[in-house]
């Protein structure tokens, strides 16, 4: 495929309503199995724990949060449903890509209002701010937004509202990031 | 009959190879869906792509609908669904916080993952500040450890808050998506009129 159909034809991409159905369907069976629902953001947490824990034990056992997620029984805490659901995300995320050709060599995506450099520095600002934000919201897009709100949680509203609700509040501020 | 795992339906290493499994399906439908791009996720806050809202709250509406025919049908017992607790002025700090990052990082977590699997290096860069983000929290967790505890309203569901039942919740939020999407569907139209692309990969 040369390049000039590719943009004509665009991205391939599933139908979106599509997309959510088999999405909530999807969450629907991790309710009926686990009991919970989806998460991204517990991985990263459980690493971190487990990173300190090898590094500093004495540090982390004295630190209220580290602690909370060390288990007692002295195993590691990657040995987690989070863990294994996480690596899951990337290889299907893979295998996705690889089915509908965007599997390629690595490369910086940015609107051509900015350089890839900005685009870097604004993608680990937002990932630093997502890293805090995440553990004050008890989870993040997957584990707080969509699971807990579908779960019916108010927690999960709050956050949904709060995250979608500033996104547009401050888009016009880092517009430029983007359009 | 449900919740297979808490019930002692399935256990040891298999919980695993479901994880890997569930994650695997997670993962190939953020993908697929448009989420390994960036672009395409900030679009919902520019009104030129909003494929983030309707994946969103089609996912949300499908599983709050079918979680209560599985409770109706007897498929399923609630109580021992976990209902993510509300620690309210933390939680609202946290989706302020995630609010900013999001517009300005273009990624969540979870979608992060997938653009790292296709090779994009600012899903990396994304990936990475959100480890450092996380450490930074935890270290300076003792400074706001009270604040993080605050607000404590234990696992309540939203029909509590509003005193009304689970349906009633399930309908608004159906009708309300159903009228987002509509409404949704007329920004986009017009805003896409003065651009070239809008789609991104």
């Amino acid at each position: 495929m040369n390049k000039n159909t590719k943009i004509k034809n665009g991205p391939r991409y599933i139908n979106p309503y599509l997309g959510g159905i088999l999405l909530g369907l999807l969450l629907l069976a991790t309710f009926f199995i686990a009991g919970r629902g989806l998460s991204a953001s517990g991985a990263v947490k459980l690493s971190i724990v487990t990173i300190v824990d090898k590094i500093a034990p004495s540090h982390a056992m004295a630190n209220g949060y580290y602690s909370k997620f060390i288990p007692a029984d002295g195993s590691s805490p990657l040995f987690n449903w989070l863990i294994f659901a996480a690596i899951g995300t990337f290889f299907g995320g893979m295998l996705s890509g690889a089915i509908f050709g965007r599997l390629k060599k690595f490369r910086i995506e940015h609107a051509p209002t900015v350089s890839s450099r900005t685009r870097i520095i604004a993608a680990i600002i937002g990932g630093i701010l997502f890293g805090i934000g995440s553990q004050f919201g008890r989870g993040c897009s997957s584990g707080a937004a969509l699971s807990g709100t579908a779960s019916f949680s108010f927690g999960g509203l709050i956050v949904m509202l709060l995250m979608f609700g500033i996104g547009y509040a401050f888009a016009y501020f880092f517009r430029k990031l983007w359009i | 009959m449900g919740p297979l795992i808490p019930q002692g339906y399935i256990t040891g290493q298999w919980e695993f190879v479901i994880a890997l499994l569930i994650g695997a399906a997670f993962g190939f439908l953020l993908e697929s869906s448009g989420f390994s791009s960036s672009r395409n996720i900030a679009g919902v806050f520019y009104g030129y792509n909003f494929v983030v809202l309707r994946v969103f709250f089609t996912a949300m509406i499908v599983a709050m609908v079918g979680l209560l025919y599985f409770d109706y049908l007897g498929w399923i017992d609630m109580s021992m669904v976990f209902v993510l607790p509300t620690f309210l002025a933390p939680m609202l700090l946290g989706g302020f916080i995630m609010g900013l990052g999001f517009v300005i990082g273009g990624f969540c977590p979870g979608t992060s993952y997938t653009a790292c699997a296709i090779g994009k290096l600012d899903g990396f860069a994304f990936l990475g500040g959100f480890f450092l983000g996380v450490f930074l929290f935890s270290e300076a967790f003792p400074l706001f450890e009270k604040f993080y505890y605050s607000g404590d309203m234990g696992n309540i569901t939203i029909g509590e808050v509003l005193h009304v039942s689970d349906r009633v919740v399930a309908f608004a939020f159906v009708v309300i998506a159903i009228a987002a999407f509509y409404v949704t569907w007329l920004i986009e139209k017009k805003v896409r009129a003065n651009r070239t692309e809008s789609k991104f990969e």
